[in-house]
């Protein structure tokens, strides 16, 4: 496999995943902010933008923060390169670089996922049609991925696409976490302190966590739970212990394939014992910001160490 | 003219008639809804849309793509009328083959005086480097698409050789693909030759054209790569689609590298060697230390392995000099010399322009001709004379006198009509057809069919995609 194809299908990965989890956000900022009075829906939607990491980008070309300003920007901003727009248009272009790489149904997924979301971006999106238009997006989300799990070879293509899908993945919870304990959560006094159940809910929405939440915690709504569901719980496809997982194996797999480990796989070997070590109390204890700002590099570094170890520039 | 002079109509003949190849499907095709044949002709837009079945067309916004319009009536031709054209291009692909390697060797033909030695060593075309190098299995044009229209019953020209790097062979795939799909009781009930196999016999005749080197790494079995110029290209859906039908790597310059003297591709597993190279780059491009210097498309180095013997790059280089257009009025002179035959498909009457009294004739009736670049391609550049207006002819004149070597001109001829389905019905329009030659040590193979390109505008001559033009496929019966 082409090291330029091996990139390919990483980013497409990546660029899907992003797309995916912006559209989350927004959807769970959308619903805070029908619940709540102006001056916390502005904070609400000031930490969605903080936790996509374009604060100084919107800031350039926006004074407020209003819903329709904030999700059009996330949306489809031409100012704003990490919009769902781009990372379509990211997707897509990817995937017709290494179409030999994909079968298909994937190419297609993906083609047809870029019209359809560049037709439902085409106009700023309305209040009225916010709610159908990110419902476009994760369903065309869903159908690539879909189609990558019906089609394709589990072959070093699909390794690459799970392992672009894994470090976006957890790179985005590790931050929608970290912005809002920042927010909710200044110091460890606080732990256990009456808060904003609402804002603990839209936390767990912005990862479509609340559901499973509930069910596992019959319904009460506590921060460290929370936290101890978003870091640790390997059942949680959005946990960052099941990204690491998952990243673990598909990263095994090409080693098992071509032989031989690259420095990636130590670098995660490190970062998964101290996950399998940690408990919710010790992770506390030492700082849960540090604890994810630590993840958040070191899931940089595996990526690095991949797109060197695998030649995907010359 | 087009209007006036009386085209020969490949399915019906002047009484109203229906030819014999299109019996059947005549039959057929008045017995279905007309409101449903328009239906699946939307149906079939919208595939080719989420297929991404596009092409780009040079001089749109970047990356504007588009679809190539397709109509849905076949163009149908006899088992018989096919067994002559096929005994004309073998001929001609034989002979083009023969000419190259006489160029870039002895130039027997240019001592023997029947092609002029200044058409070959002032032509851009021309490459020196490839001055007694005899490509690995002997072949030039791997890959041939011979451009043919049709003035009559029995009477196919050859408009046009395209010896570097021809495509359109994905249209005429899908074409079929789109086809079967609509209309699978066509398939049933008429007789039609599989058009389906032509990636596998690519690969097969490029694999029989590897360099003795060849699978050093793989148990015998040639490393085939596609090199295209990217996704920004007018023609990467084309690159894209074969090399996935081949099973090969589709490369891009950046991917390549030569290392331990053989030309190799950066995979996840290191450099891996490629025995041969389906170029999709012009040769201008192909290697930035031998030829033009700032070319990113290429791979530094790849002309000196080449000439070791260690990479097989179909096309070779330097085969643009088979089919310039000054050079293909000799072409009935070049098939004779070689095959010692007369030419079975003929020419186009061509007047060239380099000559003063042809110069003379074309300026004086530039009204009635086809005027082309000699080195243009894609319709881009041409006269048409009896299409333009009187300040188009007065303006390309002024050009004409200024660089006559520059062009060739041809009679405007009266091409062969194959109805389209158009609003109101069946309605003629104008056509050629680009057969598709594949060429091994083994043999030459043609694909029963090839790519019909249709003026889809009442009248229009020019049938290039980036012209307004559409595609339809192309249908040769068994006996």
């Amino acid at each position: 496999m082409l090291g330029r194809t091996a990139n390919g299908v990483f980013w497409m990965g990546r660029f899907l995943e992003r797309a995916e989890n912006t559209s989350r956000l927004i959807e769970a900022g959308f619903r805070m902010a029908l619940t709540r009075d102006l001056v916390t829906s502005q904070e609400e939607w000031r930490s969605v933008v903080a936790t996509v990491g374009h604060t100084k980008q919107y800031e350039l070309y926006n004074a407020t923060y209003t819903g329709i300003q904030v999700w059009n920007f996330l949306l489809r901003d031409r100012h704003n390169p990490g919009s769902v727009l781009a990372m379509i248009e990211g997707a897509r272009t990817a995937a017709r670089a290494v179409r030999t790489a994909l079968t298909r149904e994937v190419w297609e997924a993906v083609n047809e996922s870029w019209m359809v979301i560049r037709e439902a971006l085409a106009r700023p999106v309305r209040e009225a049609s916010l709610g159908q238009v990110l419902g476009i997006i994760r369903r065309q989300a869903m159908l690539v991925r879909g189609a990558i799990d019906g089609s394709m070879l589990r072959s070093e293509n699909f390794n690459f696409f799970r392992i672009g899908t894994f470090i976006e993945r957890g790179d985005n919870t590790a931050r929608i976490l970290d912005v809002k304990y920042y927010v909710l959560l200044p110091s460890l006094a606080w732990v256990g302190s009456r808060l904003d159940n609402v804002q603990w809910e839209s936390v767990l929405r912005s990862v479509s966590g609340e559901r499973a939440y509930r069910w596992l915690n019959a319904g009460s709504i506590d921060p460290k739970g929370i936290a101890e569901f978003l870091l640790l719980d390997q059942r949680f496809p959005r946990s960052l212990n099941f990204c690491l997982d998952n990243l673990r194996s598909n990263l095994a797999s090409l080693a098992h394939q071509y032989g031989h480990e690259i420095s990636a796989h130590e670098v995660l070997r490190g970062v998964s014992s101290r996950f399998h070590e940690s408990s919710i109390e010790t992770i506390f204890e030492a700082g849960l910001h540090q604890f994810i700002q630590s993840f958040i590099a070191q899931n940089r570094q595996v990526a690095q160490a991949i797109e060197h170890d695998y030649r995907f520039y010359a | 003219m087009a209007e006036s002079a009386p085209c020969f109509d490949e399915m019906l003949s002047a009484d109203g008639s229906v030819r014999g190849a299109y019996s059947d499907y005549s039959d057929w095709y008045h017995r279905q809804d007309p409101g449903l044949m328009r239906r699946k002709g939307q149906e079939a837009e919208t595939f080719f849309r989420k297929t991404g079945i596009t092409f780009n067309v040079y001089g749109d916004d970047a990356g504007e793509e588009r679809l190539l319009p397709f109509d849905m009536i076949p163009r149908i031709i006899s088992a018989g009328e096919w067994r002559k054209v096929v005994r004309g291009i073998e001929q001609r692909v034989r002979a083009l083959n023969a000419f190259l390697h006489d160029i870039y060797h002895r130039q027997e033909i240019i001592r023997a005086g029947r092609v002029p030695e200044s058409l070959i060593s002032k032509n851009a075309a021309f490459l020196p480097q490839m001055m007694g190098m005899i490509p690995p299995g002997g072949v030039y044009t791997h890959i041939v698409g011979i451009d043919l229209v049709r003035t009559g019953p029995d009477e196919f020209m050859v408009l046009e050789d395209n010896a570097r790097t021809p495509s359109g062979v994905s249209y005429m795939l899908e074409n079929r693909e789109t086809m079967m799909a609509m209309f699978p009781e066509l398939f049933t009930a008429m007789d039609v030759r599989p058009v389906q196999d032509y990636p596998r016999r690519l690969a097969e005749s490029l694999a029989a054209c590897a360099p003795s080197c060849a699978g050093s790494k793989t148990d015998g079995r040639p490393v085939v790569a596609v090199l295209t110029p990217g996704i920004y290209n007018s023609a990467y859906f084309e690159h894209a689609f074969l090399a996935d039908q081949m099973g090969a790597e589709l490369v891009e310059g950046s991917d390549l590298r030569v290392v331990d003297g053989r030309v190799a591709m950066r995979t996840t597993r290191g450099f891996e060697p490629i025995d041969v190279l389906y170029r999709r780059v012009d040769d201008d491009y192909l290697d930035p230390l031998t030829f033009n210097p700032t070319s990113r498309l290429g791979v530094p180095g790849i002309m000196d392995i080449y000439r070791a013997g260690k990479i097989t790059i179909a096309n070779a280089p330097g085969t643009g000099i088979a089919d310039d257009k000054a050079i293909y009025s000799f072409m009935p002179e070049i098939v004779e010399f070689y095959t010692g035959e007369k030419p079975l498909l003929a020419n186009v009457p061509t007047w060239r322009c380099s000559e003063p009294d042809s110069l003379a004739y074309v300026l004086d009736n530039l009204a009635e001709l086809v005027v082309k670049e000699v080195h243009g391609s894609g319709g881009y550049g041409m006269l048409i004379g009896p299409t333009s207006s009187r300040k188009e002819i007065t303006a390309f004149a002024a050009k004409l006198r200024a660089r006559p070597d520059n062009y060739i001109a041809q009679p405007t001829l009266a091409l062969s009509t194959v109805p389209i389905l158009a609003k109101s019905g069946l309605a003629p329009r104008h056509v050629d057809l680009r057969p598709f030659v594949l060429v091994s040590p083994d043999g030459i193979q043609i694909t029963p069919g090839g790519l019909t390109r249709v003026a889809l505008k009442q009248g229009s001559l020019v049938v290039n995609s980036s012209q307004g033009g559409g595609t339809k496929d192309t249908w040769v019966l068994q006996d």
